[in-house]
């Protein structure tokens, strides 16, 4: 409702259960069950809106996407306060106080609670409705997700506004987690289970409509329950495959609206982008030349954590393409990273190509995932395309993780080693850095053709750039397909660094890699994507090495840098100058270009 | 930024430098998914620092110090393979050890043999490890899927049921177990009809839609794959509408305390499962593992400790042997090493490099509200491998 992009939401859905388990195990009885899974849900609100206070509030000035970012920080760290508080054991829970048992109904053995749940379901959607249409609250939030501003300017306190829908849906999702209890056993992985599907639930819907996602939920579950017994093999896509269909068909879901005008922020015009002066393209010269000398003081170790950032330079300039110039969030750009990975994986194991071929090869299977995915994702905007991309990636991933004769399943595909020239680690770090030079220089410099004056024309304004003869659908499509190409080309890159390639490398978690990375560096910056990749693995892998309370530390520094640069760190340094000196660029700046071209 | 970067590199690079002015310790690489899968890693990580306290105590190996550097995998494979890399190629270690899932430990098994390192994988079960993906520097404690499976088939052919079922998560590791059980129960039990395959997928099983299919193909007994947080799911759904009543299961892993503990006063009874009995076991081996163990930590062990206390006990033992820490020396010591252990003795086999470690079978019981096995017996992992020639054929030869 709030147009929150909440990535928290499964964390908060866990840690009511955690609370709720913790309480129900303490207060006896039936008053005690029913009473702590209430206590938990309200104290989970509580801290849900606390979180809105302290945190979100800062940051709904800053591109949408921020928000997701910021949850993101608070997910990684939930996850590791949730395994020292409560230990890394599952639970498992109390089973409810009268409902243990089994009802009949039509020869089948149905648990009474599973019946509770059906007449709770449809009692809350009723609730919400009432709340949403009945109440002063509620028609005043329906317009705040209309019209923000609007609201505003009618002198409603849309902070407060906010923070109380935020406190309900935390409410409700941390309800949701401590009624799984008496069936489900309460891990400290149970939030990345249930995000996805929320999303997927909510998107099938339509965003904004209570029933839609009602629906959706229906519609997922049956096809959880009824897909495994007529579809086993693929039980994985099929709802990924569902969600295809309907965003196809429906582009705002099944109950949704077409999304009213925002108001776009004017930041992006003041400060129009411009290329490289001749002191700093040598500035970047310099600095590829520093990265290029790196090998020879550098040990083993450290060249290869170097390759691997560079892979992910590649990777999150190619997202940033299509998220900044483009205007398209994508959640599931791993997908062309991944595939990259396994095309050249299958030219190695089943063609017995070399690594030079494979090279040139493997990204194809970037390109042509991004050819045919591309052309249905550009036809939706905004998080239906985002949703789109992500039912896409999972597509792909299910792929490769359940066609175990192909791909090797979970097990992956091994063997896949550089050629014995750039086998040294040394010789592939430049290697690596050669490719991603090159890579991120003509990424830059499609920004600066009329191309990517078309695309960033389509971005600003549909209409607009259509008045003016350019295709919005063609241009993002090309846009589409040359950032999954540059992706495929990292993930080449990435299997020959890992020797391996598996499922993961088309997960969602290195989606959200790259979305962080993007943020981090600055979303309306050129060229923040290189820094932030740099920023964030170097940090990561560190972190990794370092302790295993990585989660922990990484969600933190994620959060505070959010709160601390909302236009990330590039951006962050971009204001800088130009408040201080409009003219001419201080040291800080070039120090920071040298290390983008790093 | 930059600057932090360079300290960090900096800071790396001394370190290497000082890991070898001290050469007097010998260095053991260790892998595990800490914050991936604490349920598991941390007894485990138990296990082996009481073994490396008891090695030391003995007055270390080769008159050295025995050391153990371990990393987080966060259980990704891409991760695994920056920790080896940097155990290897900054911290110096003799030889890697650890990592629990299956597609981790062949990551891990493939960087050995690209780098010439000896890699011990303590708890992978896929049979790929020394089969089919097998290679001349991998080695592995645990019995494997394969072995598992062989056990229970056996049990499961000494019953009368006819008709059998069989729940497994869909992917690599349950699709084996349930192809392994499958095989070798028909060979045996040629009468045996397969009624219908369960697949959910990992972590997600919708266990009421599964329950009902199960039920309604009427089978005489189930073969279930699944563990963690979808087994409580599948128990607690089956128990609630009666899919266990007069029904036979033979589950993998499940009497692991791991796995069984969870389930508190609502363990299944009479399931025949693979675990470990820690409780019911009195030999003097495993007394005093048991002892040394509750009287450092203060708790119970899991299988988890074991594994772990058993992986550094072996890699000591392997450098024992070798006499050095040349990798080509090492893997000879290895190939054929026996050794005594808590649950009996086991060898590396020099064809295929899997140990004979075994595992316990025994049938589930509930006592004191809490989930235990009963009648327990040691299965030696010695008998339940395929022959020679079978094993020759399985593995690439080079």
């Amino acid at each position: 409702m709030t147009r929150i992009v909440n990535f928290a939401h499964g964390a908060f859905y866990m840690v009511g259960a955690y609370l709720a388990f913790t309480l129900t195990e303490r207060l006896a009885g039936t008053w005690g069950f029913w009473g702590g899974i209430l206590i938990a849900a309200a104290v989970v609100a509580v801290l849900g809106a606390l979180l809105e206070i302290v945190l979100l509030r800062r940051i709904y000035r800053a591109p949408e996407l921020f928000q997701l970012l910021a949850t993101f920080g608070v997910t990684l760290m939930v996850q590791d306060i949730v395994v020292l508080i409560w230990g890394p054991e599952d639970l498992m829970g109390r089973r409810a106080p009268g409902f243990r048992g089994a009802v009949e109904i039509m020869g089948q053995l149905v648990p009474a609670y599973d019946l509770l749940l059906i007449v709770l379901g449809p009692t809350v959607l009723g609730l919400l409705w009432l709340l949403f249409h009945r109440t002063r609250w509620g028609v005043l939030v329906r317009a705040a997700t209309q019209d923000r501003d609007m609201v505003a300017a009618l002198g409603v306190n849309q902070k407060w506004l906010f923070t109380s829908v935020f406190a309900l849906g935390v409410f409700l999702a941390a309800l949701g987690g401590a009624l799984q209890i008496p069936r489900d056993a309460v891990s400290h992985s149970m939030d990345l289970r249930i995000i996805v599907d929320v999303f997927v639930v909510v998107v099938i819907g339509g965003l904004g409509s209570v029933t839609g996602a009602f629906l959706a939920a229906i519609i997922v579950s049956e096809l959880n329950a009824f897909g495994i017994l007529i579809f086993p093999k693929i039980s994985l896509v099929l709802v990924f495959l569902v969600m295809a269909v309907v965003l196809v068909i429906r582009p705002y879901g099944l109950f949704g609206k077409a999304e009213g005008a925002q108001r776009t922020s004017l930041g992006l015009s003041i400060r129009p982008w411009r290329p490289f002066t001749q002191a700093e393209r040598i500035a970047v010269g310099a600095g590829v030349l520093v990265a290029a000398s790196l090998p020879l003081f550098l040990g083993n170790y450290a060249l290869t954590v170097g390759s691997e950032i560079l892979v992910f330079v590649l990777f999150a300039a190619s997202l940033h393409f299509m998220m900044t110039v483009g205007g398209l969030a994508s959640f599931g750009h791993a997908a062309y990273f991944g595939l990259g990975a396994y095309g050249a994986a299958f030219m190695v194991k089943l063609f017995g190509a070399p690594m030079e071929v494979a090279l040139l090869m493997g990204p194809l299977m970037g390109l042509v995932g991004a050819v045919l995915f591309g052309w249905f994702c550009v036809r939706l905007s905004g998080v239906y395309f985002a949703m789109l991309t992500l039912a896409f990636a999972q597509i792909a991933w299910s792929i490769a993780f359940q066609w175990v004769e192909v791909t090797g399943g979970d097990n992956g595909m091994l063997g896949i080693w550089p050629a014995s020239w750039a086998s040294k680690p040394a010789a592939f770090f430049w290697l690596v850095l050669g490719v991603v030079t090159v890579g991120v220089c003509i990424l830059r410099v499609l920004v600066f053709s009329p191309f990517g004056f078309a695309l960033r024309a389509a971005r600003d304004s549909t209409l607009r750039s259509e008045a003016i003869g350019i295709d919005r659908r063609n241009v993002q499509w090309a846009a589409f397909i040359v950032a999954g190409t540059f992706a495929g080309i990292a993930g080449v890159l990435f299997a020959f660094l890992k020797g391996s390639v598996f499922p993961d490398n088309l997960g969602i978690p290195i989606s959200v890699d790259g979305l962080v990375m993007v943020l981090l560096g600055g979303i309306e910056t050129v060229s923040g994507a290189v820094v932030g990749a740099v920023v964030y693995k170097a940090l990561a892998i560190w972190l990794m090495s370092q302790t295993e309370m990585s989660k922990l530390i990484l969600g933190a520094v994620v959060v505070l840098l959010v709160v601390a640069f909302p236009k990330g760190i590039v951006g962050f340094l971009e204001d800088l100058r130009h408040r201080r000196r409009p003219a001419s660029p201080p040291a800080g700046f070039k120090a920071a270009k040298v290390e983008a071209a790093e | 930024m930059k600057t932090s970067v360079k300290v960090a590199l900096a800071a790396l690079v001394l370190a290497t430098g000082m890991g070898r002015a001290m050469a007097q310790d010998i260095k053991i690489g260790e892998i595990n998914s800490y914050s991936g899968l604490p349920a598991f890693t941390e007894p485990y990580r138990k296990g082996w620092q009481l073994a490396v306290e008891e090695i030391n105590a003995a007055g270390g190996v080769l008159g050295k110090k025995f050391v153990v550097v371990s990393k987080d995998d966060g259980g990704k494979p891409a991760d695994a393979v920056t920790a080896a890399n940097e155990l290897v190629s900054s911290e110096g270690v003799v030889m890697l050890t650890g990592t629990f899932f299956s597609n981790i430990g062949l990551a891990v098994a493939d960087y050995a043999k690209q780098k010439k390192v000896l890699f011990l994988a303590a708890e992978p079960l896929t049979d790929a490890m020394t089969w089919s993906q097998g290679n001349k520097y991998t080695f592995r404690l645990r019995p494997s899927n394969y072995m598992q499976a062989a056990m229970l088939a056996e049990e499961a052919a000494k019953l009368p049921a006819k008709r059998w079922a069989t729940i497994a998560p869909n992917y690599e590791y349950g699709q084996s177990a349930v192809a392994v059980f499958k095989q070798l129960l028909s060979a045996k039990r040629p009468d045996i009809e397969w009624v219908t395959e369960q697949w959910p997928p990992q972590g997600k099983i919708d266990a009421g839609a599964v329950v009902q299919a199960v039920a309604a193909a009427k089978p005489d007994a189930i073969f279930n794959v699944t563990f963690g947080p979808d087994l409580v799911k599948l128990v607690r759904e089956g128990n609630t509408r009666g899919l266990y009543k007069d029904r036979v299961v033979v589950s993998l892993l499940t009497g692991e305390p791991e796995y069984l503990d969870p389930l508190k006063d609502e363990a299944p009874e009479g399931w025949i499962v693979t675990g470990y009995p820690w409780y019911s076991l009195k030999t003097p081996e495993h007394d005093a593992f048991l002892k040394a163990y509750q009287a450092k930590f203060n708790d119970y062990p899991r299988l988890g400790s074991i594994v772990g206390y058993l992986t550094m006990k072996a890699a000591a033992a392997i450098i024992t042997k070798a006499g050095s820490t040349d990798t080509d020396k090492m893997i000879a010591a290895a190939e054929g090493l026996s050794m005594g252990t808590p649950l009996g003795p086991i060898v590396f086999r020099a064809i295929d490099h899997q140990s004979t470690l075994g595992a316990f079978v025994g049938k589930t019981a509930v006592k004191d509200g809490k989930g235990v096995m009963v009648d327990t017996v040691y299965r030696d992992g010695a008998a339940y491998l395929p022959s020679d020639a079978e094993v020759k054929k399985l593995r690439p030869q080079n």
